[in-house]
């Protein structure tokens, strides 16, 4: 177990490397000038313009400001954003609560309906419940995000009016941040309403970066479950004379589940790159938008930063779904 | 009285290319206590039958059957609920499989007191040690430790050990041991199988073992059904049967045992059993038959009395010689 975890970290260390170095580059490789981005529309001197090229160091060759980006890196410093001179981290770390928060939803809101419909598909194999779930699975899973986040902002939003169309909660409602989560920030603020607002405000939102995952966790589940209950340790369950709840729910669900958590983990992965457009289209607050912003103003550091502390957490999240693995499946034992 | 009766069981599975016939009107009767051993080569519907007793095919196949009764309860009316409280109970059964058909994601004291759980409630506590006490009843070293372990971490002996014991946890009047030992070592299949007919013993419970090895019934069983093609084609005593072979096929499956081989060359049946295709029109056996004659290829066999151990043969072999044919009338009828 530990000779493991140990050669798992070791292998990141390469991918880390790599991951400074594709942050670095990928921003500098988008045509535009942050410079002068930053002074708008009038314009500014070439003077000025030289200074605060020196000023930020992109007059110094690339592999030069790579390492000293690197340098900075391996101590903990990101730099800082050119547009809000705050440091890359700090803004990062009070941005994250709200796309964790929207990221669990959207797992939560795949997991507790995907396992079930796969399972159900999988019991009913061939009849129509089968095909209608997996069918509207494909579509769910082909569907164009912004279209489907579009299509529901009119009808439930507009139509309906039974949810509000971006932000996290209410103008309403004022409280200070404490752990970052609307939802237990809510809670914890004492102010009547405010927690229905924050779940109205989550609902699309949620359903919107779900759909995916939620399609490929019920395809998973499905395959996994045929697979699993033709086993023979299935019949040997229902020789027991186990209820077929037993049976499936059990005997052959836990089996199935080692293969979907493998999925699970790695649509997280998936949800960060969808969680850019969806905040995008929501208006929340969270990396996604604020790292789109962040490309669109070019701020270098911003983007570079971004981008590697996801990649991080893309790392670790793989790391302990790896570790996880090993629970579930007591064949494998470190 | 006897525990078991199967009248006419035939069990039909759909399959792409059409009704595929896997038992064909198989009856069987196992009394209390009684060991009865099914025999025959691989296809012969063997497993099939028996797991249409338990309930445990897949939708796929068509159960029907004239009688179906254990313990004086009417299975083929009894609804799935209730045969649920019957089977993993009364009735058990064992598979060939031992690796395979234990959970590989729960322990094996889990497994056992599931049984035990299911069907006789229980404190947890009691439960715990009666799975010890099976564990110790069927030969497990360390009982108390074994309780923890995974099948993948016991050897098939073990696990087919384990299997035993969920099987006989409620103490079953039957148990089905469908090739307990076909999976496993030589040198552990005797074990398995010594293992089973003591616990018969003790328990006094009813044992069907399915087999295709002549020996292993040679030395345990009392009764011999044997199977060919979903049929089947003799029942006798086994002394009688080892000593008068009546069905052609019996007589092949015997002479092909070791110690019975004259000669060097161990003599073996040519071919194998029909499947869905190449399905005979008269005697199911005749393209394998030493004894055919025109009229087995042409008109299915019929049973013959209890002197001649119910063959289905149109000739039953007496000392290994077919009857004479009063047939010649029957021949009679083939040549007009
Ligand atoms: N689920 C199934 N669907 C279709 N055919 C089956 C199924 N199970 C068994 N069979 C067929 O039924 C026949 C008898 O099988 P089985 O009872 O397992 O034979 P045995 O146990 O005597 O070796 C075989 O030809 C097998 O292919
Ligand atoms: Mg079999």
């Amino acid at each position: 177990m530990i000779k493991l975890l140990f050669r798992r970290v070791g292998l990141m260390i390469p991918t880390f490397i790599g991951a400074t170095l594709l942050s670095f580059l990928f921003i500098r490789m988008l045509p535009g000038d942050p410079v002068l981005l930053m002074a708008g529309e009038r314009g500014m001197t070439d003077e000025r313009y030289q200074r605060l090229l020196h000023e930020f160091g992109f007059d110094r060759p690339y592999w030069q400001q790579y390492l000293e980006y690197l340098w900075g890196v391996l101590q903990g410093d990101l730099g800082e954003s050119f547009r809000t001179k705050v440091p890359v981290l700090q803004e990062f770390l009070t941005l994250f609560p709200a796309t964790v928060e929207l990221s669990l939803c959207a797992m939560l809101l795949a997991t507790v309906i995907g396992i079930p419909a796969g399972v159900i598909a999988a019991i009913r194999r061939g009849r129509a419940l089968d095909h209608g779930t997996m069918g509207t699975a494909l579509v769910g899973y082909s569907m164009p995000i912004f279209w489907w986040a579009l299509m529901l902002i009119i009808v439930v939003s507009g139509q309906w009016g039974l949810t509000p169309v971006s932000g996290r909660i209410s103008l309403l409602y004022f409280f200070e941040p404490v752990t970052g989560f609307m939802l237990i920030d809510s809670l914890l603020s004492g102010q009547e309403g405010a927690f229905g607002s924050a779940v109205q405000h989550l609902i699309l939102p949620t359903i919107v970066l779900g759909t995916i995952p939620l399609a490929v966790v019920a395809r998973q589940t499905r395959s996994a479950m045929l697979e699993v209950l033709g086993e023979d340790y299935v019949r040997t369950a229902r020789a027991k004379g186990l209820s077929p709840f037993r049976v499936v729910g059990i005997h052959a669900l836990r089996n199935a589940l080692i293969p979907v958590t493998t999925t699970i983990g790695l649509q997280i992965g998936v949800l960060f790159g969808g969680a850019i457009l969806t905040e995008t289209i929501f208006a929340w607050p969270g990396i996604g938008k604020w790292m789109i912003e962040s490309v669109s103003a070019r701020d270098y550091s911003v983007v570079q930063g971004g981008l590697l502390l996801i990649a991080v957490i893309v790392m670790v999240v793989n790391l302990m779904v790896d570790l996880m693995y090993g629970l579930i499946n007591p064949k494998i034992r470190y | 009285m006897s525990l078991l009766e199967i009248e006419n069981l035939t069990v039909e599975f759909q399959t792409a290319q059409g009704q595929f016939r896997a038992v064909d009107g198989v009856s069987l009767s196992v009394d209390q206590g009684e060991l009865m051993a099914i025999v025959g080569e691989s296809g012969s519907g063997k497993s099939v039958s028996m797991l249409a007793l338990m309930g445990l095919l897949p939708w796929t196949a068509t159960i029907t059957a004239d009688r179906l009764e254990f313990d004086g309860i009417d299975l083929v009316r009894q609804s799935a609920r209730d045969r649920r409280k019957v089977i993993g109970k009364d009735m058990a059964m064992i598979f060939q499989e031992p690796m395979t058909s234990l959970n590989p994601c729960f322990t094996v004291g889990f497994q056992i007191t599931e049984a035990l759980k299911t069907h006789l409630g229980g404190s947890r506590a009691t439960r715990r040690a009666r799975a010890v006490e099976l564990l110790n009843l069927v030969g497990l070293p360390e009982p108390e430790r074994r309780l923890n372990a995974f099948p993948h971490q016991l050897s098939g002996g073990m696990n087919q050990r384990v299997m035993i014991a969920i099987a006989i946890a409620c103490r079953p009047k039957l148990l089905i041991a469908d090739e307990p030992t076909t999976a496993l070592d030589v040198t552990i299949q005797a074990q398995i199988l010594d293992l089973l007919l003591d616990l018969r013993e003790k328990e006094g419970m009813a044992l069907i073992l399915i087999t295709h090895d002549m020996g292993v019934v040679a030395e345990t069983a009392e009764r011999v059904s044997v199977q060919y093609a979903g049929q089947k084609v003799e029942e006798q005593k086994v002394r009688d049967l080892f000593r008068d072979p009546h069905h052609p096929y019996t007589s092949a499956l015997l002479s092909a045992l070791p110690e019975r081989a004259q000669g060097k060359k161990l003599p073996t049946l040519p071919g194998v059993v029909p499947g869905l295709f190449d399905r005979p029109e008269g005697c199911l056996f005749a393209p394998r038959c030493a004894h055919a004659f025109d009229l087995c290829h042409k008109r299915q066999a019929v049973q013959a009395g209890a002197e001649d151990g119910f063959a289905l043969c149109h000739t039953p072999l007496r000392k290994g010689v077919p009857t004479s044919l009063e047939g010649a009338s029957l021949e009679g009828q083939v040549r007009s």
